[in-house]
């Protein structure tokens, strides 16, 4: 029998969680111990990084399964393929950043501290379970108990609203995973139900009746557009950025609502082929309104958490894109944009956070001119910004590229369009630098530039910019095999055009 | 009049768990007129678990063997029978517990001492100096659940009457009997009682409709007249629907919850958990039966009605307990968009709507009885703080207490690996594996709706700041800890390993005709 990699990775995150939890009360090793499980979880990641290869003809890798509830048709399936691994290292790397991140950010009495940094490691724990099962009902189980620790990292720790940002983020949650319960059942009972009729490979390739696969694909969709977060459901977002800690936001934004596009990928299109070319006019028009939209409030928005919260409204619509236009190279491009955007937002997140721990306001309007106060601050906003932006040569260039270019393969005037809100993201990136960074010097107090600690936290995440701008190949390498498959599925040979393809299967049926 | 009266055969052995809770009950009484005053607790208290326990014991030891129709067919001993039974006596013994519990002091503390008299009188006064003790809960508490017990396994109208009455008239009692806040306990009694009495009433005047409709109170009488449809429809719908008040009363569906919340608010706590947890059990358990083997005929004209009534139950319990600010009518209102999503999985109407109606109630009892325990023991200067402002900051006072409702109200969510979610999960499978998704929906949107308010009361309790309150959790004794404790981890393993459970429901969910 083969290493158990996922299941480690599952629990190591979980062990760790409790361990730090049942800290004594005065201890000063929450922080470290935390820190430690995260790196380890790490370091299990990157030893089943070497584990997989990209080639193989397998469609999921270190797969375990085992049945679980064998009367629901229920099994205890994990396996990866290239999105859902590089996924996983996404937050594999990002939660130890957001340790070190919020390494101050919680005093140590009574046993805060323990709470919040247990229920850090109980994300991760759910976000690499979300991104591993292979099972309808094992996801499904993954995808809500990861409410619960951003529920409590909401609303234990933040602003001054913060019981009522959690609330809301928990309620959209709920009641989209809720429609997607029914889906979720329905699914199961229009395939081979029996002992495992829940495994994602029992499912693919179902003989749906046209209605059937409609009504299950948009309990699907909607939970996902809730998720990722789409136009018109993303006004959950804003509120909870805005009032979570900056760490928890980059978990939440960074990582957490991908698993929105992911699901996306991963059952709407390869469960549902039919109902997704059906939908993807709509989908499409939505996509855009959210680039649109998320882009123009992101520009007359003051608040500096808010603000990047928005730019992720656009940018989510964007990687919806890449994934609608059902070509290998939109696909493989809103994948890759996935991980950069998480990077991206880290950055963003955790400068904000920085500027704001000094400054104590997220108003834009009380900064400017901070270049001259905090050099290398500004500096890394600069970056990060530019890496919103897609500076060639940085991290999103290329996978924006990819999404631009196969959007125009198969729908030309969508494309100007796409690439419109290219144009705004330039828009709000620069601006808000501007109105944080340049200007005369301003009448501070003594403020201390980045600290030793805080320079850690961004180095990884600037790697990750350069490294992703200049060499992603063995990313996408280890992506475009997915996306190809999960293309296949839907029934679509690379670039040939979705509508045909849909008119010539409907007829069929 | 030739016919000769031929005594039925009755088969003693299948209903000795019955008979064994009855006779309990009745020595309880017996106990209370005899026994000194100082004694009756240390006396009550081990014969009633006792009662309770060999109970159990004969039932898993016997009643597989005694399957079967008895008592002249009146009484049907079958999978769902004996595995609601089972379910009824460990619930009760878990309640029991919780209603023993005496924090210290030397009186059970919810109850009060003089249930008949009048609040703030001159009786109330000389009972309390004279240190009366209230441990007449115990045999009432047995007694009810031996009409419990005879509900779920009652194949006859009049003996489901008749249990009916003997559930419910202890607990009319029960309910009057909290110690503080007398007036608002005997209010609740009263109501109780007279509505529970409509009610009773309703289900008598569908049970005679019935009986004018088959000529028959048995329910296998009942199925055939239905099959070989012997005219005068007009009678056996109404006959239906009448019956069904009188049972849907029971379970507190909308529109016959009216009482719910204050009675719920009114009784003493551990009687509200009681009466939550195994009243439910019970008359579903009945709902099931009538429904499944009685009148399953005529399905086509009483499902959409009962899901009218689903919809409208887990609709108006869900928007409504959003808006309460007491914990207990929180819980009464959630207890009754529970009974929408129970009736839900009923409305299936195959092997998977029963055992996963079944497994609902197991699961749904686990979590309220101690639910309900846990509120009994959040006090502030000596009364139960039960308004939602007063949980504020709980978590810091009592970490452990405060974690365990906080699961307990993610199981009442209905979030994975807590048994509210397998619970969900396996009746809206029923439901929409038979063309009942709309039903589901309407499910899902209300448990969403439920949500809201779970969660702000478990962000009352884990949030800082807010440190003005004296709301305290009080020690409680090894009784009630055991009783939370055993809620939780079944909770837990319902939710984790559900499989036993399931397979026992599955494998149990066929009625005899």
């Amino acid at each position: 029998m083969n290493f158990p990699w996922l299941t480690t990775l599952l629990v190591l995150p979980l062990v760790g969680a409790l361990v730090v939890a049942l800290l004594p009360r005065a201890s000063s090793a929450v922080r470290p111990v935390a820190l430690g499980f995260s790196l380890a979880s790490l370091a299990v990641g990157v030893g089943a990084l070497t584990q997989f290869s990209a080639g193989s003809q397998e469609q999921f890798q270190l797969t375990e399964i085992y049945p679980w509830i064998p009367q629901f048709g229920v099994s205890y399936a994990v396996g990866v393929d290239g999105i859902s691994l590089t996924m996983i290292l996404l937050g594999l790397i990002l939660v130890p950043v957001c340790i070190l991140a919020a390494w101050e950010d919680v005093p140590a009495d009574g046993r805060r501290q323990h709470t919040y940094f247990a229920m850090m490691l109980a994300l991760l724990a759910t976000m690499i379970g979300v991104f591993a099962a292979i099972d309808v009902f094992l996801f499904y189980v993954f995808f809500e108990a990861m409410l619960l620790p951003v529920y409590f990292l909401i609303a234990m720790f933040g602003g001054t609203r913060r019981g009522r940002a959690a609330t809301t983020f928990l309620l959209y949650s709920l009641a989209g995973g809720l429609i997607m319960l029914v889906a979720v059942i329905g699914v199961y009972l229009a395939g081979p139900r029996g002992t495992d009729g829940f495994l994602l490979s029992n499912l693919e390739g179902l003989d749906l009746s046209v209605a059937a696969g409609r009504w299950l694909f948009l309990g699907f969709f909607i939970a996902f557009a809730i998720k990722a977060p789409m136009w018109p459901v993303h006004t959950w977002l804003p509120l909870a950025a805005e009032q979570a800690r900056p760490a928890t936001s980059v978990l939440l934004i960074g990582v957490l609502d991908k698993v929105g596009t992911y699901g996306m990928i991963r059952f709407c299109l390869t469960l549902f082929p039919e109902a997704s070319q059906w939908a993807t006019p709509v989908v499409l028009f939505l996509a855009l309104v959210s680039m649109v939209a998320g882009a123009l409030l992101a520009i007359g928005q003051n608040d500096m958490l808010r603000l990047i919260a928005y730019t992720s409204v656009s940018h989510f619509g964007f990687i919806v894109l890449g994934i609608f236009v059902f070509t290998t190279v939109g696909g493989a491009g809103a994948t890759l944009y996935m991980i950069n955007h998480g990077f991206t937002t880290a950055g963003l997140f955790l400068v904000a956070g920085m500027l704001i721990v000094r400054h104590g306001s997220r108003d834009i309007r009380d900064y400017g001119g901070w270049q001259r106060v905090t050099p290398v601050i500004a500096g890394v906003l600069l970056f990060s910004a530019m890496s919103g932006l897609a500076l060639p040569g940085l991290n999103s260039f290329i996978s924006e590229f990819m999404v631009v270019l196969g959007v125009f393969e198969n729908y030309p005037w969508l494309g100007v369009v796409g690439a419109f809100g290219v144009v705004l993201s330039a828009l709000y990136m620069l601006l808000m630098y501007q109105r944080i960074a340049t200007g005369p010097r301003p009448v501070l107090a003594e403020v201390p530039d980045m600290t030793g600690r805080e320079k850690l936290v961004v180095a990884p995440i600037i790697v990750a910019f350069l490294a992703l701008g200049f060499f992603p190949k063995p990313v996408l390498d280890v992506l475009e095999p997915a996306v190809q498959q999960s293309l296949q599925q839907v029934g679509i040979q690379d670039s040939v055009p979705a509508v045909d393809t849909a008119n010539a299967e409907g007829s069929g049926r | 009049m030739t016919e000769q009266f031929v005594a039925p055969a009755i088969n003693y052995t299948g209903l000795l768990p019955l008979i064994i809770v009855l006779v309990g009950g009745l020595v309880g009484v017996l106990v209370e007129g005899f026994a000194s005053r100082g004694a009756r607790y240390a006396v009550q208290l081990p014969v009633a678990v006792a009662t309770l326990v060999l109970a159990f014991v004969a039932l898993v030891v016997l009643g597989p063997r005694s399957h079967g129709l008895t008592a002249a067919d009146t009484i049907a001993i079958d999978g769902p029978a004996l595995l609601l039974q089972g379910l009824l006596l460990l619930i009760s013994l878990l309640a029991l517990l919780v209603m023993a519990e005496r924090l210290g002091g030397q009186q059970a503390d919810t109850f009060t001492q003089a249930g008949a008299s009048t609040p703030g009188s001159a009786e109330e006064a000389y009972a309390e100096r004279h240190g009366a003790s209230s441990t007449e809960v115990f045999p009432l508490s047995l007694l009810s659940v031996a009409g419990m017990m005879l509900f779920v396994s009652a194949n006859d109208l009049l003996l489901l009457f008749i249990a009916l009455e003997v559930l419910s008239l202890p607990l009319y009692i029960l309910a009057g009997l909290a110690r503080r806040r007398r007036l608002l306990s005997q209010e609740a009694s009263l109501k109780y009682f007279l509505l529970g009495s409509f009610s009773s009433a309703f289900f008598l005047f569908g049970s005679v409709l019935i009986y004018g409709y088959a000529g028959s109170m048995r329910f296998g009488d009942i199925a055939a007249a239905v099959t070989a449809n012997v005219g005068m429809d007009g009678l056996l719908i109404p006959g239906i629907l009448l019956l069904a008040v009188g049972l849907l009363f029971k379970v507190g569906a909308v529109p016959f919850h009216a009482w719910t919340p204050d009675v719920y608010q009114g009784a003493p706590t551990p009687v509200t958990g009681f009466m939550a947890a195994a009243t439910k059990i019970a008359a579903f358990g009945a709902m099931l039966r009538v429904f499944y083997v009685a009148v399953e005929g005529v399905r086509a004209d009483w499902q959409p009605i009962l899901a009218a009534v689903a919809t409208l139950t887990m609709v108006v319990g869900a928007m409504l307990s959003i808006v309460q600010t007491d914990v207990k009518r929180i819980l009464a209102y959630s207890s009754i968009a529970h009974a929408g999503f129970v009736l839900v999985g009923l409305i299936a109407l195959d092997q998977a709507g029963i055992s996963s109606t079944m497994f609902y109630l197991t699961a749904y009892a686990f979590m309220t009885i101690p639910a309900f325990a846990i509120v009994g023991l959040v006090r502030s200067s000596g009364t139960e703080a039960s308004q939602i402002g007063q949980w504020a900051g709980l978590g810091k006072r009592a970490p452990w207490t405060a974690a365990a409702f906080t699961f307990l109200m993610l199981a009442f969510t209905g979030i994975p690996l807590t048994s509210g979610f397998t619970g969900k999960f396996a009746v809206f499978a029923a439901a929409i594996s038979q063309g009942w998704a709309w039903l589901a929906v309407v499910g899902v949107l209300a448990s969403a709706v439920t949500a809201y308010i779970y969660f702000k009361l478990v962000v009352l309790m884990w949030r800082g700041g807010d440190e003005s309150g004296d709301t305290v959790v009080a020690t409680p004794s090894m009784l009630t800890v055991f009783a939370i404790v055993a809620g939780v981890v079944v909770t837990l393993a319902l939710g984790v390993l559900p499989s036993p459970m399931l397979d026992l429901a599955q494998s149990t969910a066929a009625f005899l005709r």
